[in-house]
C-alpha cells in the first residue's frame, strides 16, 4: 500500500453516490446567496435613490418657520448634509452594520425604533387580509373551476374581476361612507381604548373590520382567478379519470387529486404576495388613517426624512426577498419535478 | 384535518360576533369625563419645546407652556401671559418683565423669574436649545433674574418684537437636569398652560389633561384629545358620527355639504395665509451676483406691474376658493387687521396693455409681445402639483396674461421641486404663500436683501428676491420702532412699496374652514373675536373656552338630543349580528352534512 496513489477502482468505489440532500443544500445556498446579493444592492440603491429626489431636507424641515441662515447651516451640519456624499454613504454603511438606521428628523427618534413601532400594525392589517383573501380566493377558485360555466362561476368570476379592478382607496372611501356609522372612521384604537388585554384587543379588532374587508376585496380576486385557471388545466387529466374510476366521490376527486396539483402555481403567488404584505397597503392605510408602515412611507416622503426612507426601503425589500426565498424552497418541497430538474 | 379547518372557520365567526358586540360597552366607559376631541393631520416632529418646529408641535407648546406674553383673542395685540406687566428703559434696550406671582407648574412648584431666565439663557448658550426659536434671542445682550418676580432682558439694538417672543418657558427644576436638549422629554410634561400633554402615539393620538391649577382658572373640560385623520373625508364622517367634536382644514365642497347637518356648526374666519405669484425680478445671491435662470425681461418693473394688473383676484376668490377667501390687498393678511394695508389690488387689463404698448413691447403676428431684445415674451409659471389654487389658478392666469400679449407655460411639479427652483432663482413666475404671525416681522423680512441665499442657493429663505434700499430701510425702522402706532404706519408703507415694486402679486387670502358639534358644545372663543378661527389660532383661547353645552342660532336650529347616531349604531349592530348569526347557522349546517359525507366514504 502506498499513500501516494490509490487504486483507480478504490477511488471510484469510495466516491459518494449522487445524493438528493447535497443538491438540496446547494440549491438552498444558491438561493440564499442570491437573496443576500439583492439586499446588498438595495442598500446601495436606497441611499443614492433618495438623494436624487428633489428637495433640500433642511428647507423642508423648517418650511413656514422664521429661521435664520445660521440656524439652517446649523441644522445642515447636525444631520451631516454638509459632508461629501461618499462620506455620508460610508457613515450610513457603518451605521447599518451596527444595526443603526440613523435618526429620523421628522419624528426626532431612531428610524429603526419608529419602523418597529409601525411594523406591527401593518403586519396585523395586511397579514390578516392576506390570509383571509388567500383562503377565500383559493376556495372560490377551486369551486368555480370545478363547476365551470355554472351560475356560481359566472357570477363570482365577474365579481372577482370587478373588485380586482377597483382601486383599493376608492373602495375604502365608499365602504367608509356606507359602514362608517357602525365601524370606527379611522385609526387602530380609540384614544380611550381600555388597557386590559382582551377589551383592548376587541377595540383593535373593531377598528380592523373595515380596512381588512377593503383589502380582502381588493386582493382575493387574483387568487381566485389564478386558482381557477390552474385547476382548469388539470381538469381533463387522465389521473382524474382514474380516480373517478376507482369510485371516488366527485368532492374527493377534487380535494385529494386535482387540488394538490393545481395549488402549485398558486402557492408561489401567495408567497410572492405575502412579501408585499409589509408594503402592500399604503392607500388603504391612508384612507383609514391606519398607523402602519405604508402611512409612515408617505409621511417620510413628505418630510424627505432620508434615514427613515432608507430604513423602510430596506425593511420592505427584505420582506419581499425572504418571502421569495420561502416560495422557492416550498415549491421544491411540494413539487418533485422541481427537485428532479 | 378537514374538520379542524371547519372548526377554525366556526371559531373565526364566533370571534367576529365577539368583536361587534362588547364594543358598545367600551364606548360607554369614557362618558364620565368631559373630553374635547379635535381631528388633526400633521405629524408631530417632537414634544421637546426647544426643537419642535411643526405647526402641531408649536400648538402643543402653546397649550402646555404659558409664554411671557400672548396674543389677545380680540385683535392679536400682545397681552400678559407669565409676565403680568413690563416696561422699557428710555434707551429702549432694557426690558423689565414682572412675573406673575402665585402661578404654579403642573407639578405644584411655584413659577418664578428664574424659570424664564433659565430658558432664555439656555437658548443663548446651548445650540441645541436654540434649534426652534433661536432667532428670537439673536442680538440679545443678557438675561437676568434679580429676584423671584423680575426678569431683565438687555438687547444690543432696540427691538419692536420683544412682546411677540413665541418662546415656551420651561420649568427650571425639571430642565436643569437635562443634558441633551435634543432628546424627547418624558411624559407627562410639566407645564404652566391650560392643558398638559400626557400621552402621545405617533399618527394615532395626542392626549392632554386640563391643568386644574392654571392661573387663569381651570378649563371647563377634563381633557383634550387630538386624533389623527390622514383622510379629510373620513374626518368629516367622524365629526358627523361624533367620533370627534372639532375639525379644521375642510375644503369648500365639504364645508357646503355640512351646512345641512343640524348637529354641526360651521365656522370660517379671516385667515393668516397670503397667497402670491412671485415674479423673478432678476434673482441674485446675498453678495449681489446673479443666480438662476429667470427671464431677464422681468427686470423691467413696468412689465411686472402690467402682469400684476392683469391678474384678477375677485375671480380667483369666487371660482378657485368657492368664495371662502378675501380679495387681494396688502401683503399682511387681513386677519391681522392692524397691520393690513386694505387698499384692494387693481384689475385692469386695458391699462396693462396700454402700459406695455407705451413701454415698447410690440405684439407679434401671433399676439405675443416681443421683449426689448426682440424675443417673444414667454414665461414659465411654476406651481405645486395637486394644489387646488395652483392647478386651477394657473389656467386663469395663463389666459389673463395671454390677453395682454404674454405667453405663459404652466409647469405643475412636486412641492419640493418648486421649493428648490424658487430658492435657487430658477423661475419666471411661481406660486408661493406664507402664514403670517401676529407680529409681521418675519414675513416682512422675507423680502429684504438679507434673505437672499448664498451662491449655491442655500443658507437663507428667499421669497421674491426683491432687494430694494427703500424697503430695507423701512424694515430696519419698523424693527427698531417700539411705539406700536408708529410701527403700524411703517409696516403699511412697506406694503405700498412692495406693491409698487411688483416682484410679487397677491392673489388673495383663503379662509380656514372649521366645523364643530353644535349639539355638544357651546360657542368657542375665536381669534380675532369677530370673524376669527377656533383651531388655527395664535394662542390657546379656542380650546381653553371649550364648554359642554349647545350652540343654537339660525344656522343650527335646535333638534332632538343626539340619539340619531346611536340609533344608526344599534340598527347596524343588529343587522350585522343577524348576518353573522345566519352565517354561523349555515356554516354549522354544512359542517354536519360534510361530517356525515366523510363518514360515508
Amino acid at each position: 500500500m502506498t499513500d501516494f496513489l490509490a487504486p483507480v477502482e478504490e477511488t471510484i468505489a469510495e466516491a459518494p453516490p449522487p445524493q438528493r440532500g447535497g443538491g438540496a443544500v446547494r440549491y438552498l445556498l444558491t438561493k440564499v446567496g442570491g437573496a443576500i446579493m439583492s439586499v446588498l444592492m438595495v442598500v446601495v440603491l436606497g441611499f443614492f435613490l433618495f438623494r436624487v429626489m428633489p428637495g433640500d431636507p433642511v428647507t423642508i424641515m423648517t418650511r413656514g418657520r422664521p429661521v435664520s441662515g445660521a440656524q439652517l447651516d446649523q441644522l445642515r451640519a447636525e444631520h451631516g448634509f454638509d459632508q461629501p456624499i461618499l462620506v455620508q454613504f460610508w457613515n450610513y454603511l457603518v451605521g447599518l452594520l451596527h444595526g443603526d438606521f440613523g435618526n429620523s428628523y421628522a419624528f426626532n427618534a431612531p428610524a429603526g425604533a419608529i419602523i418597529g413601532e409601525r411594523l406591527g400594525p401593518t403586519l396585523l392589517l395586511s397579514g390578516t387580509a392576506a390570509v383571509l383573501a388567500a383562503a377565500l380566493g383559493l376556495w372560490l377558485g377551486a369551486k368555480t373551476a370545478w363547476y365551470r360555466n355554472g351560475p356560481l362561476d359566472r357570477a363570482s368570476t365577474g365579481v372577482a374581476l370587478v373588485f380586482w379592478s377597483i382601486p383599493p382607496w376608492w373602495l375604502g372611501v365608499v365602504l367608509l361612507m356606507i359602514a362608517g356609522g357602525v365601524f370606527p372612521t379611522g385609526g387602530m384604537q380609540s384614544p380611550d381604548s381600555p388597557t386590559a388585554l382582551v377589551p383592548h384587543a376587541l377595540d383593535v379588532a373593531h377598528h380592523m373590520v373595515l380596512p381588512v374587508f377593503t383589502l380582502v376585496l381588493a386582493i382575493y380576486g387574483q387568487y381566485q382567478l389564478v386558482m381557477r385557471a390552474s385547476l382548469l388545466e388539470e381538469m381533463n387529466s387522465d389521473y382524474l379519470t382514474t380516480a373517478r374510476a376507482k369510485g371516488l366521490r366527485d368532492d374527493m376527486v377534487r380535494r385529494r387529486h386535482a387540488l394538490p396539483n393545481a395549488l402549485l402555481p398558486t402557492t408561489t403567488l401567495v408567497f410572492l404576495h405575502l412579501g408585499m404584505v409589509v408594503s402592500g397597503a399604503i392607500t388603504v392605510e391612508a384612507v383609514y388613517s391606519w398607523p402602519g408602515l405604508g402611512q409612515l412611507t408617505a409621511e417620510a416622503l413628505e418630510a424627505k426624512d432620508l434615514p427613515l426612507l432608507q430604513g423602510i426601503f430596506i425593511v420592505l425589500v427584505i420582506a419581499v426577498v425572504i418571502m421569495n426565498l420561502v416560495a422557492d424552497v416550498l415549491l421544491r418541497v411540494l413539487d418533485p419535478r422541481v427537485r428532479a430538474s | 384535518m378537514l374538520v379542524r379547518r371547519r372548526l377554525a372557520g366556526a371559531v373565526s365567526v364566533i370571534a367576529l360576533v365577539a368583536v361587534t358586540v362588547p364594543w358598545v360597552a367600551g364606548a360607554a366607559q369614557a362618558q364620565g369625563e368631559k373630553v374635547l376631541r379635535a381631528g388633526i393631520t400633521q405629524d408631530l416632529d417632537s414634544l421637546n419645546p426647544f426643537i419642535t418646529i411643526t405647526r402641531v408641535g408649536t400648538d402643543l407648546t402653546r397649550l402646555t407652556y404659558e409664554y411671557l406674553t400672548t396674543y389677545d383673542p380680540k385683535d392679536y395685540r400682545p397681552v400678559p401671559g407669565l409676565a403680568e406687566k413690563w416696561e422699557t428703559s428710555p434707551d429702549k434696550l432694557t426690558w423689565t418683565f414682572t412675573i406673575r406671582s402665585g402661578a404654579k407648574w403642573s407639578d405644584g412648584q411655584p413659577i418664578t423669574a428664574a424659570d424664564p431666565a433659565f430658558t432664555l439663557n439656555k437658548m443663548m448658550t446651548d445650540k441645541a436649545a436654540a434649534t426652534a426659536n433661536g432667532n428670537f434671542v439673536q442680538g440679545w445682550e443678557s438675561v437676568t433674574a434679580p429676584d423671584d418676580r423680575t426678569l431683565v432682558i438687555r438687547t444690543k439694538q432696540p427691538r419692536s418684537t420683544m412682546l411677540a417672543l413665541d418662546i415656551p418657558i420651561v420649568p427650571k427644576h425639571v430642565w436643569e437636569k437635562v443634558t441633551d436638549f435634543k432628546a424627547e422629554p418624558p411624559l407627562p410634561l410639566v407645564g404652566s398652560g391650560p392643558f398638559i400633554v400626557q400621552d402621545y402615539k405617533a399618527s394615532q393620538f395626542i392626549k392632554l389633561k386640563a391643568n386644574k391649577d392654571y392661573w387663569r382658572g381651570a378649563p371647563k373640560i377634563d381633557a383634550l384629545d387630538f386624533v389623527y385623520y390622514k383622510n379629510v373625508d373620513a374626518e368629516v364622517q367622524a365629526l358627523q358620527k361624533g367620533d370627534i367634536d372639532l375639525m379644521s382644514r375642510l375644503v369648500p365642497a365639504q364645508y357646503d355639504a355640512l351646512k345641512n347637518d343640524p348637529n354641526i356648526k360651521l365656522n370660517t374666519g379671516a385667515g393668516r395665509r397670503l397667497n402670491e405669484i412671485l415674479i423673478n425680478p432678476g434673482a441674485a445671491s446675498a453678495d449681489g451676483n446673479p443666480i438662476g435662470n429667470g427671464n431677464p425681461a422681468l427686470k423691467d418693473v413696468q412689465l411686472r406691474k402690467a402682469i400684476a394688473l392683469a391678474i384678477d383676484s375677485r375671480t380667483l376668490v369666487d371660482k378657485v376658493w368657492g368664495g371662502y377667501a378675501v380679495e387681494a390687498a396688502g401683503y399682511i393678511p387681513p386677519g391681522f387687521a392692524e397691520f393690513h394695508w386694505p387698499e384692494k389690488r387693481k384689475f385692469d387689463p386695458a391699462e396693462a396693455n396700454k402700459m406695455l404698448d407705451e413701454a415698447g413691447y410690440v405684439r407679434g403676428a401671433d399676439g405675443v409681445r416681443a421683449d426689448k431684445t426682440g424675443k417673444p415674451l414667454r414665461l414659465r409659471l411654476l406651481g405645486h402639483a395637486g394644489t387646488n389654487l395652483d392647478e386651477q389658478g394657473s389656467k386663469y392666469i395663463t389666459s389673463w396674461l395671454k390677453d395682454i400679449g404674454i405667453a405663459v407655460e404652466p409647469q405643475m411639479v412636486a412641492d419640493q421641486k418648486v421649493n428648490d427652483a424658487t430658492t435657487a432663482g430658477n423661475f419666471d413666475l411661481a406660486f408661493s404663500g406664507w402664514s403670517a404671525n401676529p407680529d409681521p416681522d418675519y414675513v416682512l423680512s422675507l423680502q429684504t436683501c438679507a434673505s437672499r441665499p448664498n451662491a449655491d442657493g442655500k443658507g437663507a429663505t428667499p421669497d421674491s428676491f426683491l432687494c430694494d434700499p427703500e424697503y430695507d430701510a423701512l424694515y430696519a425702522q419698523q424693527l427698531a420702532e417700539t411705539d406700536r402706532a408708529k410701527r403700524i404706519e411703517i409696516v403699511k408703507k412697506m406694503q405700498q412699496v412692495l406693491a409698487d415694486r411688483a416682484s410679487l402679486v397677491i392673489l388673495g387670502y383663503d379662509n380656514p374652514l372649521e366645523a364643530y358639534r353644535a349639539d355638544r358644545w357651546a360657542p368657542f372663543t375665536t381669534q380675532p373675536s369677530s370673524g376669527g378661527v377656533i383651531m388655527n389660532q395664535q394662542g390657546y383661547w379656542g380650546y381653553y373656552s371649550a364648554t359642554p353645552g349647545r350652540t343654537t342660532d339660525a344656522d343650527a336650529p335646535a333638534e332632538a338630543q343626539g340619539g340619531g347616531g346611536n340609533t344608526g349604531l344599534v340598527i347596524g349592530l343588529v343587522g350585522g349580528g343577524v348576518v353573522v348569526v345566519l352565517a354561523g347557522v349555515l356554516a354549522f349546517a354544512r359542517l354536519r352534512r360534510r361530517g356525515t359525507a366523510d363518514e360515508r366514504e
